[in-house]
């Protein structure tokens, strides 16, 4: 596929990787990147990107999974959404398909469903919002969870209802924005980093520019990067480059998709439909200035507004560390429970049940060498 | 969650409302996002929006430099 293929050459990747490591002396103490993305860290895995650079390079897995960093409180209130005796029968709940597995304080929407809640898995929004059309006599909540990337669709489709009138569709907004986790990380100090790999599809919403903070306010480098082979690997040599030289910048590494200014039509949506507030993140607690609330010109679509439901939030499972991975703080591998007690097949945590959590990534992928 | 994928528009109706392939199946993807994007455009699809238009002078920009580095590499395996 065109802008796919010719990224994934595996010749030329070899000879970047070798070029990288000539260019970092052998005695070299290793250069520590965090990727910051889900979508970074499973194609950095299923590629083997981290074994053909090991000793030089060290990735770090960063909290960048939506779904990873959804709190559990927050998990049991979508579920009760589905669930609760006085909403069942009336409320459709539709969400993306990595949302259904997600261990909350008292079990999945999987298990909501199977104990007959009306959950659907949609691939748009707009699918959601479909459902309301077909269904008018229903209320059809969308379980909106995800980043910049995701967030503006959910905003045209609140904004195309309401043009619509349509008045059986709400929203449980989970969104996130991902700059201040980044902030959240790097105050903290817990992980030493020369330099991060930036979000490549937040960016085209956001643009590079909004990482301009990181070199300014942190001394720390960012390259923006895209999710092939080539595009990873012409970010860590960017980053390699100016943690050597000393000299912190925001590089796009991801031009045929990120303009510095970002989409400025997704983000005007952005700004019509969502005020920002803070947000509670698995692993972080609350982070200001962090989450995407609906305005109060669309609070009649706000579902924790509309619909409130009692819940009542239990303390993660025993032995699980997915907080410390999220903060990059823990490899996977370093979990008691991994692998052992927890695996894809009977996740504990939600960093093993989404393709894009850093567990589920090494659990799969964890020997690949690049073909 | 973030994954977008790269995609040419077929055809666009009066809604702003594209016609794309993805995965082998033909879908309907909103371009409300992507105003200048236009029929033979590549445009990267997520959730079912365009959240933007790729540019090919770029792609190919990328594609050239990493070709460059190769060669350089090339060179010093070959001497």
């Amino acid at each position: 596929m065109k802008y796919i293929d010719e990224f994934r050459n595996p010749t030329l990747a070899r000879k970047l990787i070798a070029q990288m490591r000539r260019a970092i002396p052998a005695a070299a103490p290793p250069i520590h990147l965090m990727e910051f993305c889900g979508g970074h860290t499973h194609a950095i895995f299923h590629f083997g990107l981290r074994q053909m650079l090991a000793g030089q390079v060290a990735l770090h897995s960063g909290p960048g999974c939506p779904v990873c960093v959804t709190a559990a409180a927050d998990l049991d209130r979508a579920i009760a959404l589905a669930d609760a005796p006085d909403l069942r029968g009336r409320v459709i709940l539709a969400t993306f398909g990595d949302m259904l597995r997600v261990p909350g304080s008292h079990g999945t929407l999987q298990e909501a469903r199977a104990r007959g809640a009306d959950v659907r898995v949609v691939y748009s929004p707009l699918d959601a919002l479909a459902l309301a059309r077909q269904h008018p006599a229903r209320e059809v909540i969308f379980l909106g969870v995800g980043f910049e990337t995701t967030a503006p669709g959910i905003a045209a489709t609140l904004l195309q209802a309401e043009d619509e009138g349509w008045p059986n569709f709400s929203v449980l907004s989970l969104h996130k924005l991902t700059p201040p986790a980044m902030r959240a990380i790097l105050d903290a100090g817990e992980v030493a980093l020369d330099g991060i790999i930036g979000p490549g599809h937040v960016s085209a919403v956001i643009g590079s520019q909004a990482w301009d903070f990181l070199p300014r306010e942190y001394g720390m480098a960012c390259a923006v990067a895209g999710f092939e082979p080539l595009d990873i690997l012409s970010a860590i040599a960017a980053l390699v480059a100016a943690a050597r030289a000393g000299a912190p910048a925001v590089i796009n590494r991801y031009g045929r998709s990120v303009q510095p200014e970002g989409n400025p039509a997704a983000q005007a949506m952005l700004e019509r439909a969502f005020a920002v507030g803070p947000a509670m993140w698995r692993g972080f607690g609350e982070i200001p200035a962090s989450g995407l609330h609906l305005r109060e010109s669309l609070a009649h679509r706000d579902a924790a507004r509309r619909f409130p439901v009692a819940v009542t939030t239990r303390p993660e499972p025993p032995g699980c560390r997915c907080g410390e991975v999220l903060r990059g703080v823990l490899a996977p591998d370093e979990c008691a429970l991994f692998g052992r007690v927890c695996t894809p097949r009977a996740p504990v945590g939600p960093c093993m049940v989404s393709a894009e959590g850093a567990c589920a990534a090494h659990f799969k992928y964890g020997d690949t060498i690049l073909a | 969650m973030c994954l977008a994928i790269p995609t040419q528009i077929q055809s666009i109706d009066d809604r702003r409302m594209a016609t794309v392939v993805l995965g082998g199946v033909e879908r309907e993807v909103s371009l409300v996002m992507t105003p200048e994007a236009q029929v033979g455009d590549y445009v990267l699809i997520h959730t079912g929006y365009a959240i933007s238009l790729m540019d090919p002078d770029e792609a190919q920009a990328s594609l050239e430099a990493f070709a460059e580095l190769a060669a350089i590499q090339e060179g010093l395996e070959g001497g």
